[in-house]
């Protein structure tokens, strides 16, 4: 005979296993790129065609890299997050902490990548 | 209470029994141009690294993203990013508890799906 209230037997069982800080982190990270996609938008998509001296020279000045920076580092955490709720509902067991695993490494090292090519660029 | 019908409860009614709705089309399409963004995203990495590392390497992955494949993907996911943006705008509004109705809802549907579509036409003007 187990002795468990229902409360006991809910517990820790829920979806997010972490309460709403996964939601609010997603949360957060959305305001955030209403402000800085459309402002890299506009500065990446206005140099992009440009030749190589050009790049060099407008990547070297603050704003286009500091928001170009700024995009890769929440886009990225921003993708690493809201991928990982898409695996969660389609994958399971092994296969799905694998997956969570190899796409969170894919969203840092990308984010990692771009971040040294702009302080190389800026610097 | 705690130990009665566990497993054997009734299923609420599955995907494919419900007929296609704006709502649901939306939604969707939400996470299918959030998580197709990548492609455009490591290409964009890759330009960038791309450009810090020589004039020679910069010019090869240049060609490749302003080829014609690369203006179609990244024109494609133009559209993927103001239709995500819109979309996010959408659900920090239903956050809220606003505009839950489904005639507000559907509006909502409507306004992402145009407003995407004219956001892109005018950004590929502006840039």
């Amino acid at each position: 005979m187990r002795y468990l209230t229902d409360r006991k037997r809910a517990v820790g069982l829920g979806s997010a296993k972490s309460g709403v800080h996964h939601f609010w982190a997603m949360k957060l990270q959305s305001v955030a790129l209403l402000l800085l996609i459309p402002l890299f938008v506009f500065t990446f998509g206005g140099i992009l065609g440009a030749p190589y001296e050009d790049v060099v020279a407008y990547y070297a000045r603050p704003f286009p890299a500091i928001v170009a920076a700024l995009t890769l580092i929440v886009g990225f955490k921003h993708f690493s997050d809201g991928c990982q709720v898409l695996i969660e509902d389609y994958v399971h067991g092994t296969a799905q902490k694998i997956t969570i695993i190899l796409v969170t490494c894919l969203s840092y090292g990308a984010m990692a990548t771009g971040l040294f090519a702009i302080a190389k660029l800026a610097l | 209470m705690a130990d009665v019908n566990r497993g054997k409860r009734p299923l609420s009614p599955h995907l494919t029994i419900y007929r296609p709705q704006l709502t649901s089309m939306t939604s969707i399409l939400t996470r299918i141009t959030g998580n197709a963004l990548i492609v455009a995203a490591l290409m964009t990495v890759w330009w960038f690294l791309a450009a810090a590392s020589s004039p020679e390497y910069f010019a090869f992955a240049d060609a490749v993203v302003t080829s014609w494949f690369g203006d179609l993907v990244m024109f494609l996911s133009l559209w993927a990013l103001w239709y995500h943006t819109l979309a996010g705008i959408r659900h920090l509004i239903w956050d809220n508890a606003m505009m839950l109705e489904i005639d507000a809802a559907e509006k909502l549907g409507w306004a992402v799906i145009g407003g995407s579509v004219a956001l892109t036409i005018i950004t590929a003007f502006i840039i």
